[in-house]
């Protein structure tokens, strides 16, 4: 597991911040297709695959208080379903690793779904009594779509800010000299 | 080493869990004054401040999106606007002979107590500075609170600038700090609207559906109450004399317009509501802040 550095904990707490404030002063009344995007999530699944499943399950429950705070709602719920995708996203880099471009897009539209259906989900659980329409299913759907177009962007974004201060990984290391002329181990033995 | 990797990942991931299971615990069982509260309500007095500040220097790029999906939904709405404008104006016609008629009825019953605006509820105008980022259409904050006389519980309406008719109720102030103020909408699942149409034949409590903040849905209609597609439901106020039983809505108030009614005439009958105001584009709030006329 990596160590985490003060630098790393100070640019995640300032992304977190702005972020949330972002989102909720402006992304949320942009409305486009009837739904607006949500970054929170792309952002929590981005920071689970830059920095691993440990950090991204924390920076998910971190912004989903600061979420429940600033907006007074249920103190613990979007922190409990931002976990889960910080996690989830965090375990994906830990074992698979994978490197193809458009990984960002399909992990912010799971991350997406997964917040949005958990959500809904909890909300249930709390004792909401009304039904569930076609249209909150289409919505879902197109909140999905939305942000799975918008995450990669996102995910450049997040790299680009964090990159300084993530720690190095030996695997990446070793890719990096593959590929770019450097011998493989097996050659030297 | 390894193992002390996943242990400690695993530690980490539990605490993580717990907590927020100890919180949602903590903050349904505890009253509104309660800790838990009262961090949300200091964090919220921090936050509004900066959430004002990135509302307005985000503004154009919300105004750029807004003009792009306005000008593409405008052309479809034409049909619709101008045979909801002729409706209006054959409605005018008649209320205004009904108004001239119940002006008189009043100052001789001596019953002209009802505000002919909303001047006496002490209307404040606010922008709105924040939306919640769900589905759910749960809350919104707006950029004044206590020092302007914001307090909780009290009506907030709007209009969302597509129309002289777009207006109406649209929540209550659910919790207040010195400069900003979270209103619940009346599409948040927990909110409930005693209700009637304005020929009080129809009376009923408004209530959300979960995802779509363009349906409402009228509870407990009576089956022998008479709804009818068309009807212009209402908030209906205080009934009761008893001081231990208010609302915070003041009468008259509109809400919406019923589109369809599922199982007309049945015990269960459900009527759906179009709320006059669309909540996803409201920019601007009035928070009535005194009561009047009784209401309280």
């Amino acid at each position: 597991m990596p160590s985490v550095s003060p630098q790393l904990l100070l640019r995640a707490a300032v992304l977190g911040v702005a972020v949330v404030i972002i989102q909720v002063a402006a992304v949320s009344q942009v409305v486009i297709f009837g739904t607006s995007a949500d970054l929170t999530p792309l952002v929590v699944a981005a920071v689970g695959l830059l920095c691993g499943s440990v950090a991204g399950a924390t920076f998910g429950f971190a912004v989903g208080l600061f979420i429940d705070a600033a907006l007074v709602q249920t103190m613990g719920l979007t922190s409990l379903v931002f976990i889960v995708a910080g996690y989830g996203a965090g375990r994906l880099r830990e074992l698979r690793d994978p490197q193809a471009m458009v990984v960002p897009m399909f992990v912010g539209a799971a991350a997406t779904a997964i917040t949005t259906f958990g959500y809904g989900l909890m909300n249930f659980m709390l004792g909401i009594d009304a039904p569930v329409s076609f249209l909150l299913l289409r919505l879902i759907l197109a909140t999905i779509v939305l942000n799975a177009l918008i995450s990669l962007p996102v995910f450049a974004l997040v790299r680009r800010w964090l990159s300084p201060v993530l720690p190095d990984d030996p695997r990446r290391r070793r890719r990096r000299a593959y590929t770019t002329g450097g011998l493989s181990p097996l050659s030297r033995a | 080493m390894y193992d002390k990797t996943v242990r400690r990942r695993r530690a980490v991931l539990g605490l993580l869990v717990v907590s927020s299971l100890i919180l949602l615990t903590a903050y349904f069982g505890e009253r509104s004054g309660g800790a838990l509260h009262n961090v949300q309500r200091g964090i919220l007095e921090v936050v509004s401040p900066i959430q004002d500040g990135a509302s307005r220097a985000l503004k154009p790029v919300r105004d750029l999106f807004g003009w792009v999906g306005d000008t593409v939904s405008a052309k479809g709405d034409l049909k619709d606007t101008r045979a909801e404008r002729d409706q209006w104006r054959d409605e005018a016609i008649r209320n205004r002979t009904a108004a001239a008629q119940n002006d008189q009825f009043r100052a001789l019953l001596f019953l002209d107590k009802q505000p002919k605006s909303l001047k006496p509820y002490g209307p404040v105008a606010a922008n709105v500075i924040g939306s919640s980022p769900t589905l759910w259409y749960v809350k919104i904050t707006i950029n004044k609170g206590t020092s302007s006389g914001i307090h909780e519980n009290q009506a907030v309406i709007a209009s969302d600038g597509s129309g002289d008719t777009n207006a109406g109720l649209i929540g209550k102030i659910d919790s207040a700090t010195g400069n900003a103020a979270v209103v619940r909408l009346i599409t948040d699942s927990t909110s409930a609207v005693a209700a009637r149409n304005v020929d009080n034949t129809v009376t009923g409590l408004v209530q959300p559906t979960p995802g779509n903040p363009r349906d409402l849905i009228m509870k407990y209609v009576a089956k022998d109450q008479p709804v009818a597609r068309g009807q212009i439901i209402t908030t209906s106020g205080t009934t009761s004399k008893r001081a231990d039983l208010p609302d915070v809505f003041p009468p008259d108030l509109p809400i919406g317009r019923v589109t369809r009614v599922d199982d007309p005439g049945a015990p269960d009958q459900l009527p759906h509501l179009r709320p006059f105001v669309d909540i996803t584009r409201v920019q601007y709030v009035q928070v009535l802040t005194k009561p009047a006329d009784d209401n309280r």
